[in-house]
């Protein structure tokens, strides 16, 4: 933000200063932006060069396929390919449990990690102790961890011992529809740490002097958060929310190492569609999904966008 | 870090106020203790998965299978045969035992030749994203023009979307070059990955023009700027994004999983996945082994890691 008004005004000033000079300088000062753009733009070219043959073009490729009958042919059959893919039993499935495990999943993660920044924000004993603690899974690679989990959640296992002294029957948590469960508190042990830091990063940069305003109006702290906070907070906590959310989508890790390839129907996800598809190379419907479920990802970042302009100014403004 | 100020307040001689006072410190005490707790639990949640796998790498081969063999055994039949044998988990080790690390590091070197191919496979991603990632960074930070928005607002795009939409383009220009089943199927869509791009951007703009511009005039060419003014500028930026990247693909399961079809050359995080009863007495001290990089990354570089969280924060600007 800060930047950019930097440069604006850096802008500005540079036409005053070609107002003021004869035209001669002007020439001589559009040659040099251009000879910045030139040999600034050069440092970009490597990764945008990547990014165009690894990304882009192929991408528009996949587009072409999701629209034709097959790579070979090539007859355009329009939106035969996504009707197709929508009527497919097993992607209604996949799309289904992915939404429900980002419904479960994404809400849950900010509140609590929210929670945890608040926490941290108090002035405990091993405050930056208890930071390294949350961030520590966020380090961990899942691979490594599955093991413990899988002992834990066994039918056998210590969770059902736990739960077992409180009266509750044995489930057999990962290959039942507790299985979901499962992978929403893998997910949040994942997880939290690093929205955690996000919040953090945002409740420390609340104006402190509002805050002391409100306490010497002697505000509660319970309006001091949903009134002042929650309102300085409402951009981080959208793009927290994004996140998750996009976190939410590659689920399928996971469920992978906890599950293998053939997990049980509620952690069925997106991404286990995709490896079957793959494995018959079926690239009509591999790339019918991954347009529509790159529409989808649009329609988020643009969300995401309109209402960081949107709240970003509202408390900026 | 952040700390709350307090005004000194002379205690009065009224005794309400007093009071008063007494009460504010006595709900301060208890928001802290309750902050404490709050923290402590979650803190245990977070650790005891971590610390269980390290602790239980010290167990001998065969405690392992006496404790755990039949959470393994049901899972590699893939049946829903129950074992009735239970499943005793245990924090410490009935003897401490250098069993599993001395077979997985001198007797069975598949195990080490999969570490190293995750260190393959990661290692060279980490040095050239961030080159090719610090050199396009540069270029988008030095001059904003019209088209350079639009394509860095791509690679934002790009950044966010999940592998499910990314992986269709990469295996199709994979399967193009030649490429599947080789490393370069996954290294070459590694390096030209926008998110460094996009971090060190983020960063690169904040570093003042007139700290350029000075250089500029004493006659330094791009390059130079590049190289002694920004890189040295940007170190702990380049830290932070390079701790990012390498934890992004020391836990990657997917692209190995769809890119690579000889199991040969698999890292780690996927084989861990499929180890099965024969082998759990190894299990977790190869869980052990691959979670130390990234743990070690950690202590060094934490908060390295927190500022570039922080610097994700808020796509825009």
């Amino acid at each position: 933000m800060r930047t950019a008004k930097q440069s604006g005004e850096y802008k500005v000033s540079r036409k005053q200063k070609t107002g003021e000079v004869p035209a001669r300088k002007h020439i001589r000062t559009t040659k040099r932006t251009r000879k910045l753009k030139v040999s600034s733009g050069a440092f970009i070219a490597p990764s945008f060069l990547g990014v165009l043959v690894f990304f882009i073009l192929p991408f528009l490729v996949v587009i072409y396929y999701s629209l034709v009958d097959s790579p070979i042919s090539g007859n355009f059959v329009f939106l035969d390919n996504f009707k197709n893919i929508i009527g497919n039993s097993a992607f209604q499935k996949a799309v289904r449990n992915t939404a429900l495990f980002s419904v479960v999943s994404v809400p849950l993660a900010v509140v609590l990690s929210l929670l945890l920044a608040i926490v941290l924000e108090a002035k405990l004993p091993f405050r930056s102790q208890f930071r390294t603690f949350f961030l520590s899974p966020l380090m961990v690679p899942v691979a490594s961890i599955v093991l413990i989990w899988q002992v834990l959640f066994h039918y056998n296992g210590a969770v059902n011992d736990i739960l077992g002294n409180f009266g509750i029957a044995k489930i057999d948590w990962l290959k039942s529809d507790y299985a979901l469960v499962v992978t929403v508190i893998l997910f949040l042990w994942k997880n939290l740490g690093y929205n955690m830091i996000l919040f953090m990063a945002a409740l420390a940069s609340i104006p402190k002097d509002i805050l002391e305003v409100a306490r010497l109006e002697s505000a509660t702290p319970f309006q001091t958060f949903f009134y002042i906070k929650i309102r300085y907070l409402s951009s981080t906590l959208l793009f927290v929310t994004i996140m998750s959310l996009i976190s939410s989508f590659k689920i399928f890790r996971e469920v992978y190492l906890l599950t293998g390839d053939y997990p049980v129907d509620t952690v069925y996800t997106l991404q286990h569609f995709m490896n079957n598809k793959f494995k018959n190379l079926d690239y009509q419907m591999l790339s019918a999904a991954a347009i529509l479920m790159s529409l989808v990802m649009i329609v988020i970042i643009g969300i995401l966008f309109i209402a960081e302009n949107h709240f970003g100014k509202d408390v900026e403004g | 870090m952040r700390k709350k100020t307090i005004p000194v307040r002379k205690v009065s001689e009224n005794r309400g106020q007093k009071r008063k006072v007494n009460r504010k410190k006595a709900w301060s005490v208890t928001k802290i203790t309750l902050a404490t707790v709050v923290a402590a639990f979650f803190a245990i949640l977070f650790l005891t998965p971590i610390i269980l796998t390290i602790t239980n790498s010290f167990m001998s081969s065969s405690e392992i299978s006496a404790n755990y063999g039949s959470v393994f055994a049901t899972n590699s039949s893939g049946g829903k045969v129950y074992i009735s044998e239970k499943v005793n988990l245990k924090f410490i080790p009935d003897m401490v035992s250098f069993s599993q690390y001395i077979t997985v590091l001198f007797k069975s070197p598949e195990y080490l030749l999969k570490f190293w191919n995750s260190v393959i496979l990661v290692g060279p991603i980490v040095v050239f994203q961030l080159i090719v990632a610090t050199l396009a960074s540069y270029g988008f930070a030095r001059y904003r023009g019209r088209i350079r928005e639009i394509i860095f607002f791509a690679y934002i795009i790009l950044m966010l979307m999940p592998y499910q939409v990314t992986l269709v383009p990469n295996y199709l220009v994979s399967d193009w070059l030649n490429l599947l089943d080789t490393n370069w199927a996954i290294w070459l869509p590694g390096i030209f990955s926008p998110f460094a791009v996009f971090l060190l951007t983020k960063f690169m703009r904040r570093i003042p023009t007139s700290v350029i511009e000075a250089a500029q005039i004493d006659g330094a060419g791009e390059w130079q700027i590049y190289r002694r003014i920004c890189m040295p500028l940007c170190k702990g930026a380049v830290c932070s994004a390079a701790i990012l990247v390498f934890i992004d693909y020391w836990n990657m399961v997917e692209q190995p999983l769809i890119l690579l079809t000889d199991a040969e050359k698999h890292p780690l995080s996927v084989f861990l996945s499929k180890i099965n009863a024969g082998e759990i007495g190894l299990a977790f001290a190869v869980a052990t082994i691959y979670m130390v990089p990234s743990l070690l990354i950690f202590l060094y570089g934490e908060e390295y890691l927190v500022d570039g969280i922080t610097y994700q924060g808020g796509i825009k600007g």
